[in-house]
């Protein structure tokens, strides 16, 4: 099957970019260099296409009801403008993916609901949806936006004056997990203040045809998949099909780090699974680690006792921009998950002292 | 993009550079391998005096985003390392072919060279 690809990708072409596969998509992976890349986005502003990411739209008079039943938080909480992070589980209550679920204006009076599933996941969840909406007879409709919207994320502790720069409107009284319709350099974006880097700052979803011209109008840093990588890994957020994978490394969200996504007053789909786990408590969880020996953890790699038992594996790792440490993400059993507890990781056959450490790894805005 | 491919010297398909000079012969990656890396941030390389076979590991070189091992361009006993790399592995970017040097080799065996990529073969291959 063909890649996938992004409004952008011939711009991104032209500027010089590097590609990855990702999810199904041809994205652009570094434009000058990770290092640099990384360092805007802490300390000034870089521009990441999204594009990749899922829009799934929903609306209807039964839209809250299939969104509370197939999200794992509580979607009735959300006011016109709010959004929340949310699991999509399965009747085991593992993860298939994590999303951001926004209440957009009400349509024709209906509450109204966008959420972003991860790359390369949108047509499953889409099906998903449908399928759950027809077995429980509800009123909603459920549309694959995915191709119609491109989304870029502007981070950073400057991205707020860029975007205010360039917006026809004030922005910057959003409150983190706030969102509205903006009119940015003359188009009408969804404008939220959210992001997955640890930083301040904005992603705005918006027409897929006027992506070109306005990515042009941000005068910053092009960051790309890599950066990206780094940047949440130090705000110690997960990525899916590495942190979590339904297939390769089922999780639920307790072991995952996210229980507070589980809203467990609500129905929805794994519920009844997850309150047991979360009164028996996980065996095994999601931990950040610094190695204090040379090496760089990669994904896949043993992590074990200092006796050498293998206890766990590495799920995300890598040199730290910001630390200029060696560190990741990976699952230990609870009586190994204590912050301060050394541990090792398997780096080509050579066994490297790590310790756990809190995440994240750096402060980060909440 | 261009990558610098000075005639001086030969390439294995696995992107090291081998350079004799008094009868010692130099190795590092070439420009393409450290673009293509991206930003490097550990080098781990063999001991002094250490035997190394033509085409045996060597060492690793580790980017951000990937890791690669380092292949002996000719067999012989290890000259010298590079020691700067540990504390300043960016100079391998910065400098692949100059300052961001590997290693040095006794070669057992002067034919060796020869054997190796000339720069042409070597941007043939990248190209």
């Amino acid at each position: 099957m063909p890649l996938q690809t992004s409004p952008l990708r011939g711009i991104h072409d032209e500027r010089g970019a590097k590609f990855t596969e990702f999810g199904g998509w041809d994205m652009p992976v570094e434009f000058d260099s990770i290092q640099i890349e990384h360092g805007a986005v802490r300390e000034d502003v870089g521009i990441f296409d999204v594009s990749h990411m899922g829009q799934i739209h929903v609306t209807g008079p039964d839209a809250t009801e299939l969104m509370q039943r197939l999200t794992s938080n509580d979607v009735s909480r959300l006011e016109v403008g709010d959004s929340q992070y949310a699991a999509i589980t399965d009747e085991d209550g593992i993860i298939l993916d994590d999303t951001v679920v926004y209440r957009l204006p009400d349509e024709d009076d209906q509450s109204t609901f966008l959420f972003v599933p991860n790359a390369g996941t949108d047509e499953a969840t889409h099906e998903r949806w449908i399928s759950y909406r027809n077995e429980w007879d509800l009123d909603a409709t459920v549309d694959n936006r995915t191709d119609e919207y491109a989304m870029f994320a502007v981070q950073g502790p400057h991205a707020v004056d860029l975007v205010e720069s360039i917006a026809d409107e004030s922005v910057d009284d959003l409150e983190r997990f706030e969102a509205r319709y903006a009119t940015i350099d003359g188009v009408e974006c969804w404008t939220a203040r959210t992001g997955y880097t640890g930083e301040d700052g904005f992603e705005l979803i918006l027409p897929w045809e006027t992506a070109e011209e306005t990515w042009a109008a941000f005068d910053c840093q092009p960051c790309g998949l890599g950066a990206r990588d780094t940047l949440r890994i130090e705000a110690g957020l997960l990525l899916a099909g590495q942190d979590f994978d339904p297939e390769t490394d089922p999780r639920t969200p307790y072991e995952a780090g996210i229980g507070f996504v589980v809203a467990l007053d609500t129905e929805f789909v794994g519920r009844d699974a997850l309150a047991a786990v979360e009164e028996t408590g996980v065996e095994e969880q999601l931990v950040g680690f610094q190695l204090i020996d040379r090496g760089v953890p990669r994904h896949g790699y043993d992590i074990t006792t200092t006796e050498n038992r293998v206890i766990g594996t590495v799920t995300s790792g890598t040199m730290s921009p910001t630390l200029e440490k060696p560190i990741g993400l990976g699952y230990v059993p609870v009586e190994s998950a204590e912050p301060g507890t050394t541990l090792q990781v398997i780096v080509r056959g050579q066994f490297k002292k790590a310790r756990v450490e809190t995440t994240p790894f750096i402060d980060i805005v909440q | 993009m261009r990558f610098e491919i000075p005639d001086d010297r030969r390439y294995l398909e696995s992107h090291e550079w081998a350079h004799e000079t008094d009868g010692v012969v130099r190795v590092g990656i070439s420009d393409f391998a450290q673009d293509e890396l991206g930003d490097v941030v550990f080098v781990e390389l063999p001991d002094e005096g250490d035997s190394l076979e033509q085409n045996d590991e060597f060492g690793v070189v580790e980017s951000i985003k990937a890791v690669s091992d380092l292949y002996a361009p000719v067999s012989g006993d290890v000259a010298a390392v590079n020691a700067d790399l540990f504390d300043a592995p960016e100079l391998v970017n910065d400098d692949p072919f100059g300052e961001g040097w590997m290693l040095e080799i006794d070669p057992a065996d002067g034919d060796q060279l020869a054997e190796l990529l000339s720069a042409d073969e070597y941007e043939e291959q990248i190209a």
